[in-house]
This record gives structure tokens, sequence and C-alpha cells, in this order.
């Protein structure tokens, strides 16, 4: 028994609108005025506020002079997943949100949009910014090819390090490519940024499952191996009812959506969304998005108990959505398929009329297989950090490759 | 309400912002418009032997986003013919008899065809004659333009020739490629000038063609230096007017021109002895439009410092105007920075150590805790202002007497051994870097 789509009900141009680009990219003439506006700080708070460090004024400065591939080289020297950052970064609570003229009551230097700009240049047009170091000898295999991976995969190519990545989806960029709201980034450029980092000489071999079609202990052969697999499955409900056709977990439901022509997305027309955190808000949005009469977040706390970012919550109100507060989940009802959420609120029992349910409690670590305490082991990313953004997962990438050069250029003097 | 009423040699207007002799008064058309929009007075563009024109005659220079910071051209004098010119001369003058209208000219030279020149404009009724003694390109390859005013023979020469026959005002438009352009104005007086305008524009190459190769103005792949102008030029034009303004030997009106774009600009040149103010390059950014705001801003600032008349004011930053070495050594400055206005964009930290006097303290943004990023080390500021003048925060940074015992001493004074100077913190470096 399938879900009744509701997108079926919005034309292709209106589905198309839903799913455009929510921040258009600058126009020329726009970037240029706002790099302008950049006062080129000494020892910039944006910079200090990025966790991969971009040096945001020196490629803003670039862009006002027009050197626009020596501004996207600046970002991906720093963050490999620069792109995707410019589109899905949190700024408000990173780089803009410690932009200084935020201190002079005014709005911050759109750093997104120009990081934007300047990556865009360069986004699959195969620019040889990086170039992969002379072969030494020496072999790395990561596993999982989403940001942690490939970034730290990226920088071990560069210094000249034969490098494997074994990736258990079909095709490489993790949540880049799955689970990112589709109005922020669409797969097709989530893997155009992967492919520049492949480009570099990267093997990937996609469709392996470490833990299960191969050991873990295959790759201690390797000199290094890094581990950036992030997590697992969506926590369950643990509620009667979780299992009734028209329950689906949010970052499933968001990848059939990246992954079909969107009127064939499975989608209610009354959908509750369980959980108040980023997903929760990406999930709620894209129903409503699809063609859902009534998109709701449904939170057995406050309003200021929610995780999600404030602009994430005002993006969802903007769409339309409803949000239920002190609201607890008790029993998923429905003859045979979803009909309704019985909840528990400071009035009393209630029951939600719905014909689909999205879970978004967050996600499990995962349990194919344990990492073993090893000096040649590293990790990073979502499975390291416990889930946070793509630029942490780049961040910790990156590190691990210098951590990895350190330790083996060490061993013969070798490498940088 | 200040009264911006001019008379300027003898040449009314009814507020002291006349068009610049070029595009924007090239016919009655265009004259006739910006009268209507508030304009005191018009120099017409260039009348001469009709010229040929090349295709594409302008360059600009950007600032960041903001366009024509700089603006030259390759363009010469007017193409039409002298009679229409003139013709239209004097339909102006019939239908804004108020307004000044200055006919420009230029013709080779001769004397005879200069008296035929000056004598078939004064039949127009024009109010004054402005001899163009500055175009840096084009026409003076043949002789004319600033050929004759970087010679201040040539200068003194024609004025002489003009004023042989002239019956209203002459006014002489000076070119600023010369050494030193006082040299021509007091050619100019000796010949007989009934007033100065300048400056003219400044010899340049706007820019390069980074695919080509190819200078702006590109003509079909090459160019020629043109006359630079726009807000770029104004501070040049207002050392210049005031050389000219403070010259004893000089003494006549002066109409200022360079790069005015703003009433602020017109209060400038004005303090700084101008009679009039000349605009071109904002106009042709703008429009005429942008007089509304000449006179409301000049006439509002000059009703709140209690000036009634331009007069009250004229010339009035001249005497400041003086040698370096009458400047007073014993004044000394510190910067002080209003922690509560920072926005610790550190800008006077890396402009200070880098590009002055490393008179600035920085502490670590890590380290801080609502403290202070950056703080002056007033024993090492020179009160050079640099800090102030890179702070983005309007009053975050500024500039404090440090008061002394000292008695002003000039460098004359003092290397005569007349007077003694304060200790100063330049002394500070110097122990410094000697240890």
């Amino acid at each position: 028994m399938t879900t009744p789509s509701a997108a079926t009900v919005l034309s292709d141009e209106q589905l198309a609108r839903n799913f455009a680009d929510i921040a258009p990219a600058l126009t020329g003439d726009a970037a240029l005025l706002e790099a302008n506006t950049c006062l080129f700080c000494y020892d910039a708070p944006c910079t200090t506020a990025c966790p991969t460090h971009i040096d945001v004024p020196a490629f803003i400065k670039k862009i006002a002079t027009g050197n626009l591939r020596g501004a996207a080289r600046v970002i991906l020297d720093a963050n490999p997943f620069g792109h995707s950052c410019a589109r899905a970064c949190p700024v408000e609570v990173l780089c803009e949100g410690a932009c200084v003229l935020n201190a002079r009551d005014e709005q911050p230097i759109r750093i997104a949009l120009l990081q934007r700009h300047a990556t865009d240049t360069v986004l699959g047009r195969h620019v040889p910014l990086f170039s992969a170091g002379q072969p030494n000898g020496k072999r790395v295999a990561i596993i999982g090819a989403g940001p942690a991976g490939l970034s730290c995969a990226r920088d071990l190519r560069r210094w000249g390090y034969a490098v494997t990545v074994f990736e258990a989806r079909a095709l490489p960029g993790g949540l880049n490519t799955t689970g990112i709201a589709e109005y922020k980034m669409t797969p097709a450029v989530a893997l155009a940024e992967v492919q520049d980092i492949l480009d570099l000489g990267v093997e990937l071999r996609a469709g392996i499952t470490i833990g299960r079609d191969m050991p873990f202990e295959e790759l201690l052969g390797y000199d290094a191996v890094f581990v950036g697999i992030g997590l697992g499955r969506t926590k369950r409900l643990g509620i009667p009812g979780e299992s009734l056709p028209g329950v689906i977990d949010a970052l499933t439901f968001i990848e059939q959506l990246k992954s079909r022509p969107y009127r064939e997305t499975p989608v209610g027309r009354h959908v509750v969304v369980i959980g108040a955190g980023n997903t929760a808000i990406d999930a709620v949005t894209q129903a409503k998005r699809l063609g859902a009469l009534t998109s709701t977040i449904v939170y057995r706390r406050g309003e200021a108990d929610m995780s999600c970012f404030h602009y994430e919550y005002e993006l969802a109100k903007r769409d339309g959505c409803g949000f239920r507060f002190h609201c607890t989940p008790k029993r998923i009802v429905g003859n045979g398929r979803v009909e309704g959420l019985d909840v528990e609120t400071p009035q009393g029992q209630e029951t939600i009329t719905c014909d689909m349910v999205i879970t978004a409690l967050g996600q499990v670590a995962r349990d194919e297989f344990q990492v073993p305490k090893h000096d040649r082991v590293f990790a990073g990313g979502d499975f390291a950090n416990g889930g946070a953004e793509i630029v942490n997962a780049a961040a910790e990438g990156v590190q691990a490759a210098k951590r990895i050069h350190e330790m083996l250029a060490g061993e013969d003097g070798k490498g940088r | 309400m200040a009264d911006l009423r001019t008379d300027f040699a003898g040449i009314k207007s009814p507020n002291p912002f006349w068009l610049a002799s070029g595009p924007p008064t090239n016919t009655y058309g265009q004259v006739a418009r910006a009268f209507d929009a508030g304009w005191g007075g018009a120099v017409w563009k260039t009348i001469g032997e009709p010229i040929i024109n090349v295709f594409s005659r302008y360059g600009s220079v950007d600032l960041g986003a903001t366009r024509m910071m700089g603006f030259n051209n390759i363009e010469l004098i007017t193409d039409r013919p002298i009679e229409d010119n003139l013709k239209e001369i004097a339909e102006t003058k019939r239908n804004y008899p108020r307004h000044a209208v200055i006919a420009s000219l230029m013709v080779e030279s001769k004397r005879e065809a200069w008296h035929e020149m000056v004598k078939r404009t004064q039949d127009t009724g024009a109010d004054g004659i402005e001899l163009n003694f500055g175009c840096p390109h084009g026409m003076s390859e043949r002789g004319m333009g600033s050929a004759v005013g970087q010679v201040p023979d040539y200068t003194c020469q024609i004025v002489e020739w003009v004023k042989e026959v002239a019956t209203i005002p002459v006014i002489v438009k000076l070119t600023p490629n010369v050494t030193d352009i006082t040299y021509i104005a007091r050619a100019a007086v000796k010949g007989g000038a009934d007033a100065l305008s300048l400056i003219n524009t400044i010899n340049s190459i706007v820019g390069v063609d980074l695919d080509s190769f190819a200078p702006f103005p590109s003509v079909a792949g090459k160019s020629s230096h043109g006359g630079y102008c726009g807000p770029a030029v104004k501070p040049i034009a207002l050392h210049l007017v005031s050389a000219v303004a403070n010259d004893p030997a000089v003494k006549i009106p002066i109409s200022a021109i360079g790069g005015v774009a703003t009433w602020r600009d017109a209060a400038e040149f004005t303090a700084l002895g101008a009679g009039t103010i000349q605009v071109c390059t904002a106009v042709m950014h703008y429009g005429f439009r942008i007089v509304e705001d000449l006179v409301d801003g000049l006439s509002n600032w000059m009703d709140e410092h209690g000036h009634q008349t331009l007069a009250d004011f004229r010339g009035r930053a001249l005497p400041n105007v003086v040698k370096w070495e009458d400047l007073d050594l014993n004044y000394h400055l510190v910067a002080e920075i209003d922690q509560d206005k920072c926005i610790k964009c550190e800008l006077c930290w890396t402009a200070c150590e880098d590009g002055a006097h490393q008179a600035i303290r920085r502490h670590s943004r890590a380290n801080g805790g609502g403290g202070p990023v950056v703080e002056i080390i007033e024993e090492a500021c020179v009160g050079c202002n640099l800090c102030s003048q890179v702070c983005p925060v309007q009053g975050c940074i500024t500039m404090k007497q440090v008061p002394n015992d000292f008695a002003p001493t000039n460098w004359k004074e003092y290397s005569a051994g007349k007077k003694k100077l304060a200790p100063r913190s330049e002394q500070f470096h110097t122990a410094i870097w000697s240890k």
C-alpha cells in the first residue's frame, strides 16, 4: 500500500518554483557591490568563526578585484566543500554572525552568497585549482565518501598519497547528495563538487559496505585509515503504530524527494513531522512544498527549546507550516495505514488527523562494525562528532589528513 | 535664506553654479533645460572651426563598485558650425536674460582669427568669453588648447589680441598640465584677463583593456591621451585654485572647476577663493537635476553658519594655506579610540603597524572577554591621523590635542635656534629601536 501523493495537485511549474534555489546566486554587479562593502578586517572574526577557517576577507577582496579563480582557490584550499557550505552552512551562527558590521547595527556581509559566487566559477568546470602531489608510495583507505572522507582524501592526494574511498551507497557525497533540503542544493550540484575532488585521482569504490562486504581488518593493510561513515538510521519513537504504512523517517523522505521526479515522491495531504531539529524543518517545509495541504511540526517541548536554527524556524513559518508545542506523541492510529496521531497536551488527550507521519528525532550511531582503537585509524564527521554541519565534517576531514600526513611523513622523512 | 546671487567680473548669475564648457552645453536645448532646472550659468561647449570626432570618446575609472570616480575624454571642441552655436547663444540670452551665458572659444593662433571670433561672439549678447587654453588632447596637436596654455608668452599674447576687441569680460581657462600654474595665471593677468577659470582636464590614460591591450577609450584598438576629470581630480583643483588665489600677482576673480559633485565641494572651492563654480562630469553622470541639491545644500549650510552671501566666507580658508615651514611643531595630537563604538575590525591596528608608527597595541580576540581589542600606545602615537582615516565607524577614533608648556614654534624659528621643541613621541621609536 502506498501513500497517496499530494504532490499531484501541484503543476510541474509550481513544483519547480517550490524547489528552486532559496538563495539565488548574486549577479556580478551585486557581488561587486557586496565585496566592496567588506571592510577587509585584520584577523577577521568571520574567519575565526568558520570551522575550516576560510580566509574570508582575502577571498572577498579577490572578488572585488575580479580575481574569481583566486577567490575560489582561497575558499577551496581551506574547505574542499566550500561550494556546498556556501549553500547550506548556518552562516547566521558562523561567519555572517561574526561579521563586525553586526556591531555597526548593519546587515553583515553576505559571505555565503559571495562564497557561492566565487565557487560557481569553478564548480564542475575542471579548473585545475589543485593538483595531485608526487606519489609518495603510501596508501590511505577512507570509509565513507561524504564531506569528511572526501575532504581528507582531497588533501592526502595533494600530498601524494594513493587514496581509496569505500562508499556503501551507489553515489558518493553522503548527506550532501541525499540529505540537503532540495531548495538549498540539488544532488547534481553535490555530485559536481565531489567529482572535482575525485578528479585529483581519488579511487572511489562505491557499493561496498565495510563490515559486511569486506572486514574492517582488511583495511589495516593500508598505511592509515580514515573513518567518516556518518550516522545510522533515525531514532525510533517507541510508540504504538510506528510501523503503520504512512510512517517514514525524515532522511528517507528527503532522499526519496531528491532521487526521483517531485511528483513521484509519496507525501500525505496532512503531514505531521515529529521533532524540532533542522532535519525536522527540512522535512516539514519540503512536505509542504511538495503539495501537502497541512504540514505540522509536533514537538513535546516549547518553542524556545527547539534545536533548529532560528532562521530555519522562520522559513517553516513562511512556508505556512504549523507548529504544535508541548504536544507529546502517544500513538499513531489508523486502520491499515496512518489516519491520525494521538498526542498528550497540557489540555489533555487529542488526536491530530493526518495521513503521513515523518519522524525526525535524530540519528543513532552506526553499528556495522567496531572501529578499533588503533594509532593508524582516524575518524571525523558526523560519525565522530555525533552529527553537525557539512563545514564541521570538512574541517575534521582536513584536520585528519594533516595528522595522517604528519604521522606518515614523519616515519621516513618524506612528504611535505 | 542665503543669497546665492553672484557677480563674477561683472557677469551676474542667480547662483554660482555654472555648467562648465563640455558636452552638457553643446546645444540650446541642453542649456535651456539646465537653466530651467536651476543652473545659474553655462559656459558653452568650445566654439571654433568645426572638427571631426572619433567614436568612443570617454573613459572612466571605477573605485570598487562606485562608477566614474575618475573620467576622461578624447572629444574635441564642438563639431557644430560656428554660426549655429552663435545663433543658439543669442537665443539663450534672449530667453534667459538673468542667467550667465559664456562663450568658450578656441581658434588658431592668429590675431585676425581671434578678432573675428570675439567680435562675432559679442554680437550674440553673450555675457562673457572664456578662452580655452586648456584642452590637453587633440587640439593641442594643432597648436591650440593646452599648447597655448602651457607657454606663458603665448597665453599673454593671445589674451592681448582678444582684449584689443573685447567689450565683455574675458576669462582665461588654465591647464593644470604645467609645472607651476601661477606662471600661466600671471601671464593671463599681464595680457589683460578679467578673470581666470581652472582647472581644465589633466592629461591621462584611464586604463588598458587587458584582453586587447587597447588603452581606454579605445578607437579601433588604439587610443590617445585624454583629459581627466571627475571627483578624483578635486584635490588637485583645490590646490591649484588656492595657489592662484593666494598669488599676490594675480588678484582677479577665479571660477573653480574640477571634480565638483556636491555642495560641499562648492563650499570648499569658495572658501579657497572661487567666485563661481563650474560643473561638468557630475552632470554627465547624473543629469542637470543635481543642481537642486547643490543650491539647497549650500544654502542650508550657509544659513546654519550665518553666512548671508557667498562673499561672507569666500577665501576664508586661503590664509590657512601656508608653507610647511610655517606650521607649528609644538602642536601635538594623539589618537583616541572610543571603545564603545569600536567594532573590532582591527583595520587601525594593521594600518598603524605596517603603514605608520606601530602605536596601536593589539589584544588577541580570543582573550577578549569584552575588553578592548585595540588600544593606542600614547607614548608612541605621532598623531598622524591614519587610524582615524581607516576607521569605518564615524567618531570612533578622534585626534585629541596633547597640551604642553612650549610656545608655538615653526621650522624657521626652530632651525634658527630661536625656540625650543616640546618632547615628542617620535623619540619613543628612536629609543626602542636603538636598544
